[in-house]
């Protein structure tokens, strides 16, 4: 066997990944319609996809890792890279759109120093743009992990992303 | 209790209707309000209202949406209807001690009409609210979409134990059919129709999926038909499964909608556990299931076929039709895809007759439509219209006009499949035939008003890089076609474009719309074209470098050190100490001061 066929998981949580067995073998049914139900399950407890665990998913459910990488790298919502502590998703639905929400993307990748979807060097933050999320009444809306600022405006981002710095995200 | 007798249904029906309480105070969860936090809202109303003894007269009910987001949160009190609009936690003390305890009213929190100048104090006033007709959403808002009981109030299941007990499946399908329903999903396929296709097959195993992908960035419809009323639904998905002759059902829904899925799955362990889901529904022979599968965020798994592979645990990627989903669809079966809004009218058109459907709305196009109305517009939410109504009562009636009085240059339906609609077509009626006149289409509901000072050929940047970014790859006009038209896009906007760019944007556009395989790609160059053909001029600006322009701060560069703010001669640049800056591009003179003393690099020439 050459040497990069043999699955190394080492770094990843032992606990987790043995929460990801139980999930997977409490599959009913064909495995490949579950494929895409157990990416997100996976996602949601290691945070991200790496390579490794994409084959090691694969190899539980019995389906070739091509396979697995194929479908992880056509969702959009599937991330091969870490994420930071806080997921900023900036809404790019058409109603925040034509109220300025590229601006207020761009000074929240200005201000926490990256690119979209790339891990900030602090590890706190991930910026990403969403589609609409529903909430046009409040365009443009960003969200902060589980909170949501509505009409923001270009400077207001700055005061809310010096709290998240800070660590004291709830402070109003 | 098991409901399996028309009687059960009707028991719980009585047990349920009426206002339970003298007072009734709905506050709306729907994603906008429940997003100002009104689950806050809920939770003080309920301590103060326990506090004070209220409890006896007064129910608090959490319902969907109300519709009119941009005015949220919004708490409505019946009997009389008074609406209190933008309430915040602080408000909700006021409310409980004048309007409960005392009966008098809090004006200060009443909508005030822009138009007139005027605080308008029930809902039934408000002309955001009273040219509506309500069929989809009927409940939405009025019923508690966590109780299955209120459905039932509101004649829910009546339709599903009719149809089990009185129809065949043909009957059905006919009756749909008759009524003239047709697709809400965009393309506006006759429902009865496709129901008979599916039918007339033969196979072991047949499937009914509700398309509840909802992919166009400007339409929140769909999700608030789930989230304010999930049993409709239901209760349409086993009516069509039995008019089919399927017996398992599937929501196909996008992961980013968590907030709706969370209601929807309450709903289905609701009706497992009334068996108004599950083996022999009403004492027939009818099995009826429903799964929820969840997506992963890829636009074009709204198109069927995609969405039936994403089922599959594949790549969401179109394939060619025919066969279609009604021959061969999920796992191979006869599947018939619909979309939420199709859906929910089924049962009202059971209960009311296809003749009252079809009596509504216009020749050819019956019933109501669904628009999530947003962009530069005074009153943003959710707006129910019968067919024919015009874009100038949506956009200036209902939807009282631009703020600050500017003027409306168009509006943008379908999305990034859709087009503009100009001034001069503002009158023309909202139906199937009528936008087809015009060179329009229906699209899914999304509706953005657009203003005097948007910039046709930045929004059209703006569809075509969420287009070029959703391609699925699979066909090279779409794939590649896509990314030049959003390169010369770019190109025109930075300046930098000629006039033969605009002749190549045209035939580029025209080729994708005809090589590509599905309707994503087809219908990709329809926000370009459609707004080169309205305002020429606008393109031409950039094409032949006429433009007014403007300097613009790149935000990401700003330290917020003011310097640029001093020097602006005619002061249109706003900002705080070490904050972000911004030029107004409406006022800048382009004298370039601010760019010579910016000590970042930050200030763009234009
Ligand atoms: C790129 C693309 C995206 C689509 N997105 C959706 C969608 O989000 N929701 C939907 O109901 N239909 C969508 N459709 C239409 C579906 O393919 C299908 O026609 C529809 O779900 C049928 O239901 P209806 O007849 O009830 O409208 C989309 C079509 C295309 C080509
Ligand atoms: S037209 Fe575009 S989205 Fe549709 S199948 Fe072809 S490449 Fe994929
Ligand atoms: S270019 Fe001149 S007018 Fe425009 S923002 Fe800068 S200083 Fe003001
Ligand atoms: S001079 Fe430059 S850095 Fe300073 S506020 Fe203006 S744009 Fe920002
Ligand atoms: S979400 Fe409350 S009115 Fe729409």
């Amino acid at each position: 066997m050459k040497k990069q066929d043999v699955l190394d998981t080492s770094n990843l949580d032992e606990q987790k990944l043995a929460e990801l067995d139980h999930r997977i073998e409490s599959i009913e049914g064909n495995v490949e319609e579950a494929l895409i139900d157990i990416l997100h399950q996976a996602q949601n407890l290691f945070g991200y996809l790496p390579y490794n665990l994409q084959r090691y998913v694969a190899k539980k459910l019995g389906l070739p890792s091509a396979k697995v990488n194929g479908v992880v790298t056509f969702y959009s919502l599937f991330s091969e890279r870490p994420r930071g502590k806080y997921t900023v998703s900036v809404c790019m639905g058409t109603a925040c759109f034509v109220k300025g929400a590229d601006k207020v993307l761009n000074r929240i990748l200005g201000l926490t120093g990256t690119e979209k979807n790339v891990m900030s060097e602090d590890g706190l933050f991930t910026v990403q743009d969403v589609r609409c999320i529903g909430a046009c009444g409040l365009a443009p809306v960003v969200t902060i992990n589980d909170k949501v600022y509505g009409n923001v405006k270009p400077s207001d981002v700055d005061d809310i992303i010096r709290r998240y710095k800070k660590g004291d995200e709830y402070a109003d | 209790m098991r409901i399996d007798t028309r009687e059960k249904l009707s028991e719980i029906k009585t047990a349920n209707s009426g206002h339970k309480k003298k007072v009734s105070l709905y506050v709306c969860t729907g994603t906008s309000c429940l997003s100002m936090s009104s689950d806050l809202l809920l939770e003080r109303f309920e301590i103060l209202i326990d506090e004070k003894n209220l409890d006896a007269d007064v129910e608090v009910v959490r319902t969907g949406c109300l519709r009119f987001c941009g005015q949220g949160p919004l708490v409505i009190i019946e009997p009389e209807g008074t609406t209190y609009t933008q309430i915040s936690l602080s408000d909700v003390d006021e409310i409980v001690e004048k309007h409960l305890i005392e009966d008098t009213r809090v004006e200060r929190l009443y909508y005030e009409d822009p138009k007139l100048q005027k605080k308008v104090p029930l809902a039934d006033e408000m002309d955001f609210y009273k040219k509506q007709k309500r069929i989809a959403l009927r409940n939405c808002g009025l019923i508690n979409p966590w109780r299955i009981e209120d459905y039932i109030a509101q004649d829910g299941y009546r339709a599903l134990a009719d149809v089990l007990e009185n129809y065949t499946p043909e009957d059905v399908c006919n009756t749909i059919e008759k009524s003239g329903l047709r697709g809400r999903g965009g393309g506006g396929f006759p429902t009865g129709k496709k129901w008979f296709f599916t039918l007339r097959e033969e196979s072991d195993e047949k499937y009914i999926i509700c398309n509840a992908d909802e992919g166009d960035p400007g339409a929140f419809m769909d999700r608030s038909l789930i989230e304010g009323d999930p049993h409709a639904l239901i209760e349409a998905m086993a009516i069509g499964g039995y008019a089919t002759g399927a017996t398992q059902g599937y929501i196909y829904i996008r992961a980013e909608y968590e907030v709706s899925i969370e209601p929807l799955r309450a709903a289905l362990s609701a009706a497992r556990s009334y068996g108004l889901l599950g083996s022999g529904l009403f004492q027939s022979g009818f099995d009826f299931d429903i799964e929820i599968k969840i997506g992963a965020g890829a636009f074009v798994c709204g198109e069927e076929t995609a969405l039936i592979h994403s089922m599959h645990g594949w790549r969401g990627e179109p394939r060619t039709k025919p066969p279609f989903p009604s021959q061969q669809g999920f796992r191979g079966r006869p599947s018939t895809v619909n979309n939420v809004e199709t859906f929910v009218n089924v049962p009202q058109i059971i209960l009311n007759g296809a003749e009252w459907f079809s009596s509504i709305g216009t020749e050819g196009s019956s019933g109501t439509k669904v628009f999530a109305l947003a962009g530069s517009v005074r009153n943003v939410g959710l707006v129910e219209v019968p067919m024919g109504t015009t874009f100038r009562d949506i956009v200036h009636v209902i939807g009282g006009g631009a703020p600050e009085g500017k003027a409306i240059k168009a509006v943008q339906i379908g999305g990034p499949s859709g087009g503009v609609i100009t001034e001069e077509h503002f009158d023309t009626p909202i139906d199937y035939y009528s936008l087809n006149d015009i060179g329009a289409m229906m699209g899914s509901g999304g509706m953005i008003v657009m203003d005097e000072d948007s910039d046709m050929v930045d929004i059209s940047k703006f569809y075509l890089d969420f287009t070029q970014e959703e391609s699925c790859g699979k066909c090279p006009p779409c794939r590649v076609g896509t990314k030049r038209m959003y390169e010369i896009l770019d190109r025109l906007l930075a300046m930098e474009g000629t006039p033969e760019d605009l002749e190549r944007l045209r035939t580029l556009g025209h080729n994708i719309q005809t090589a590509s395989l599905c309707g994503l790609g087809q219908s990709a160059p329809n926000p370009v074209m459609s707004t080169m053909q309205a305002f020429p001029e606008e393109y031409e600006a950039y094409a032949y470098r006429t433009k007014r322009t403007a300097y613009e701060i790149d935000l990401s560069l700003c330290i917020g050190c003011t310097k640029c703010k001093r020097v602006c001669p005619v002061d249109c640049i706003e900002g705080e100490l070490r904050g972000a800056h911004v030029i107004d591009p409406e006022s800048c003179i382009a004298c370039g001061a601010c760019h010579e003393v910016c000590p970042k690099d930050a200030i763009i020439e234009p």
